[in-house]
């Protein structure tokens, strides 16, 4: 039998006003299990706490019940209480006579009636509490990064920087994501490479940091502190640790039909080849579907050019396996494809290009050596328009596009606008628009200045139709201001294309058990309080990923996620919370219901040995992992045995509290 | 306040809410001092899927008049899907009462968040009301559980 | 709002099965219309004056008549407003004022041709009595 203390609390005059305490104290004196009762002015202040420790020693207590303020408040505080006198802090329980009663009710009768049922139902609970021990478990010091952008690499240098030890793994063949392959940064508009390529440097200088490129994460098993990742390497045909970077073979690779993606498709690469000048690791690729030698068994040239000798045709792809504590999920972005919305005629038309496009056609490491050419017919445009919200700001569900703002087109548009009048000033531009967005530090500004200083012609209005005519796109639009229509001979067209997760964003999540919203988009533990942290213990986001971001909000959340993972890697063990979910071995009949409910992937099928009276046999039964549940008890409900039940809000003690409250 | 009929009968309602969104939202009509009748008396539990239809049965059983399940808003869940499953095993236990011919009003599923202490409020006033009006539950009340 | 500008909007909004709320004010209708230039009311005044309960100009104007009906604005509108539905919902609005539109028997003498033949009359207030 439990030995139970009951401390009612005044609160000042806020539960003493309207509940008679004192009565309270007297009602609950009988009940079984109690051995003490009392009450005082404020029970969270020293001297009440005071209290209840001393009668905790002198009653030999097993168990309290503080009848008080709401549980969210001050039930931490009395577990601490309880524990530091030597009682286990999950025998507190809080029958909350404050927010739940004496806020809400006048009449004192009535209000003292309440709270003695309160009082009563959580003395009930507390017969069927069991001490519960919070377990541990022991944090692997290392974290995986998944995505080598500028996000990724962000947060890897700031985890780095802590001392520990960082593997990012990127799939393409260098690092450097969305970011390098920009020609200029707003609103400075200093060159994307200059800021980028130190960070890759550092990045794969850093001794903490393991670059693993040209590579995927193909599976994640285990839980937060003790995760364990299988990350395929694919065969580049180059040998990392001989090749020099010196680019003699992607010269004289006789295959040029291989697009070359860093370009965005503008230009062809070698089937052998760098990405770009920086890449990191500097070492060249052979891509398989394009390799002569690789596809027929002839040629081989590179292998005779490469004084290195570093050409292996036989190479393989490499499974790596690992244990990480913490996984950061850094996927990035790419932009949509706009040929489905056909009236901007992207598909039929080389001059109608996507932004990401004009940023290569603009780069001086571009296809056209950043003079600005049409891909038509490598003249220079006249008049180029910009349209913006290209399959941004859409109805849900629908074909036209995504849902969501993609927030930095309005700004690298006004870069692109500014940066074409100011390198050819007699080229006319302009810019149809729904709405400006440009919240940012200096962003207002810095589109003021397009309109004002570069002239550049903004139109409210949106474009309904882009036709070719000659060697004119014909754009035929709106200008809402004007109330007119209007029409446009155009040379080029530049389209404000939204953007989208990567596509290897769905099949990641799945894999980490990180939800994610219905556009692919990483989904955060709290929306402004947890914004860097996924609801999956130990998966952490960083960049777009997560949501629309620009450069500098994206290197911020790469940071914050980085202290995320500090925090957590600096833990030598992880207390876990007890009430989670425990299966009753005896009971469970290995249905698999609460697998599949379970929203952490925490329930897993072991064949175990089952002993209990008169059993001893080989079964199929659930184990739940307490590192990874969270107690939400939606397996417990699912059970059809009964067999799993949730420490801490059992059964029994929630039907103990059912019945107490019906009984009166 | 209390609800009372005629004959001095009061209801007994149990409410269960969940401890991220709907405890918080009652939590916060006490501090808004929104009242409702004394007669619900709230169980935490961590989540609305924590609710085992068999509980609301035997709330029943022991004399309860009216069983109320509060959680967050579809898709506000803060273990992600809880309420969704909570949805659907009320739905089947509903249909069940219907079928044994209990009063569809005894028993209700109701979001609240934890911002919403007003409706917390409003929603607990109606509920009580609407058991009032049906009275005492003399259907699935176990004889043997009465004092 | 009047009662009759209330009446007629919520007319028109049941017939078209529109929500010009969800209007984002793009003027990517405007910017799609190809008989743009030809109606004195465009596609994106007319979701905004449909907001804003302003049925009866619509009504009279020629703009309802002038629309092609081609549902490019339909088609490309990003937030599944569809103008060109409302557009078609005014025009039956004004086509089913029976009292205003409608020729009594009495009416048709006075117009009527003598070489109508007597078939077509008839065939015609048949029509129009319905």
């Amino acid at each position: 039998m439990q030995k139970i203390g009951v401390f009612v609390c005044w609160c000042g005059s806020n539960i003493a006003a309207t509940v008679d305490v004192e009565a309270v104290a007297e009602a609950v004196k009988n009940e079984p299990g109690v051995v003490f009762s009392a009450n005082y002015q404020y029970m969270c202040s020293a001297a009440g706490q005071k209290l209840i420790q001393d009668a905790i020693h002198e009653h030999h207590l097993t168990g309290i019940v503080v009848c008080s303020c709401s549980p969210r408040m001050h039930e931490a505080t009395f577990r601490k209480t309880a524990e530091s006198a030597g009682l286990n802090p999950y025998m507190v329980e809080i029958a909350n006579i404050r927010e739940q009663c004496s806020w809400i009710h006048k009449d004192k009768e009535e209000a003292t009636a309440k709270a003695i049922v309160l009082a009563k139902a959580a003395i009930s609970k507390l017969r069927n509490d069991t001490p519960l021990q919070a377990g541990t478990s022991a944090v692997t010091k290392r974290c995986l990064v998944i995505g080598g952008g500028i996000a990724g690499i962000q947060t890897a240098l700031d985890v780095a920087d802590a001392g520990y030890e960082v593997d990012i793994v990127e799939q393409r063949p260098t690092i450097g994501g969305r970011m390098a392959q920009l020609d200029k940064t707003f609103p400075t508009l200093d060159c994307a490479a200059c800021i980028l390529t130190p960070k890759m440097v550092e990045a794969s200088q850093n001794e903490k940091i393991n670059i693993i490129s040209y590579a995927k994460v193909e599976k994640v098993s285990g839980f937060v502190g003790s995760f364990k990742a299988t990350i395929r390497k694919k065969a580049r045909f180059v040998d990392e640790t001989k090749c020099t970077g010196c680019s003699l073979c992607t010269t004289k690779c006789p295959s040029r039909k291989g697009k070359n993606e860093f370009n965005m498709n503008l230009d062809n690469r070698g089937a052998i080849y760098i990405p770009f000048a920086q890449a990191i690791p500097n070492v060249a690729v052979i891509d398989p579907e394009q390799c002569i030698k690789l596809k027929t068994g002839k040629c081989g040239l590179c292998e005779k050019v490469c004084s290195a000798g570093a050409i292996n045709y036989k190479q393989e792809d490499e499974l790596i396996e690992r244990e990480y504590g913490a996984i950061v999920v850094a996927t990035g972005f790419k932009p949509i494809d706009p040929s489905p919305l056909n009236e901007f005629g992207y598909a039929d038309n080389a001059d109608v290009v996507t932004s990401l496009e004009f940023e290569r056609l603009m780069n001086a490491a571009g296809p056209t050596k950043g003079t600005l050419l049409r891909p038509s017919d490598g003249k220079h445009p006249k008049t180029i328009v910009f349209i913006q919200c290209v399959g941004s700001r859409c109805e849900e569900n629908t074909k036209r596009g995504k849902p969501y703002c993609s927030k930095i087109c309005c700004m690298y548009t006004a870069k692109h606008a500014m940066l074409v009048r100011e390198k050819y000033p007699d080229t006319d531009v302009h810019v149809f628009y729904i709405d400006v967005r440009t919240p940012g530090k200096n962003f207002d500004e810095f589109y003021r200045r397009a309109a004002e200083q570069y002239g550049v012609d903004y139109i409210k209005g949106m474009v309904g139709k882009v036709a070719k005519e000659g060697d004119k796109l014909m754009v035929q639009g709106s200008d809402l201001i004007n109330n007119e229509q209007v029409h446009i001979a155009a040379d080029m067209v530049v389209l404000a294309t939204a953007i989208e997760p990567d596509p290897t964003a769905r099949s990641i999540g799945t894999m980490l058990t990180a939800s994610m919203d219905t556009n692919d988009f990483f989904t955060e533990a709290h929306p402004k309080l947890r914004p860097v942290e996924s609801p999956t213990a130990g998966i952490f986001l960083s960049g777009v990923a997560q949501g629309p971001k620009d450069i500098p909000e994206t290197v911020a959340q790469a940071g914050a996620a980085a202290s995320k993972v500090i925090g957590l890697l600096a833990k030598d063990h992880l207390v876990t919370n007890p009430c989670v979910a425990q299966s009753n071995e005896l009971m469970c009949n290995g249905c698999s219901q609460c697998e599949k409910v379970c929203p952490y992937g925490a329930i897993t099928y072991v064949e175990k040995e089952v002993r209990g009276p008169g059993v001893r046999e080989v079964r199929r039964v659930a184990q739940v992992n307490p590192a990874v549940c969270q107690g939400c008890g939606a397996c417990t409900v699912t059970c059809p045995s009964g067999a799993m039940d949730l420490k801490g809000f059992s059964n029994k003690q929630i039907l103990a509290e059912v019945d107490a409250i019906c009984r009166w | 306040m209390q609800m009372v009929n005629e004959t001095g009968w009061k209801p007994k309602i149990v409410a269960f809410c969940c401890n991220w969104c709907s405890y918080a939202g009652a939590d916060l009509a006490g501090s808004g001092r929104l009242s409702y009748p004394a007669d619900i008396k709230i169980i935490r539990v961590p989540c609305s899927c924590r609710v085992n239809p068999l509980f609301i049965l035997r709330a029943f059983e022991r004399g309860a008049d009216g069983v109320i399940l509060c959680g967050c808003h579809p898709g506000d869940c803060h273990y992600t899907s809880g309420n969704y499953y909570a949805r659907r095993r009320m739905t089947m236990l509903f249909s069940m009462l219907d079928y044994l011919g209990i009063e569809r009003g005894r028993t209700r599923v109701e979001w609240v968040s934890a911002a919403e202490g007003a409706k917390f409020s409003a929603t607990m006033n109606d509920f009580a009301k609407t058991i009032t009006e049906l009275g005492e539950n003399r259907k699935l009340g176990d004889l043997r559980c009465k004092k | 709002m009047e009662n009759n500008a209330k009446f007629l909007t919520e007319t028109a909004l049941r017939i078209s099965g529109v929500n010009p709320r969800k209007c984002m004010k793009c003027g990517k209708c405007s910017g799609t219309c190809p008989n743009y230039d030809a109606m004195e009311y465009h596609p994106h005044q007319f979701v905004a004056m449909v907001e804003k309960g302003q049925i009866e100009k619509l009504m009279q104007s020629k703009s309802i008549y002038l629309c092609l009906s081609c549902m490019a604005c339909v088609e490309r509108c990003p937030r599944g407003v569809e103008p060109g539905k409302l557009v078609e919902a005014v025009r039956l609005m004004q086509i089913r004022q029976q009292d205003k539109n409608h020729k009594g028997a009495r009416d048709i003498p006075e117009f009527a041709d003598e070489s109508v033949p007597q078939q077509l009359l008839m065939a015609a207030m048949r029509k129009y009595r319905k």
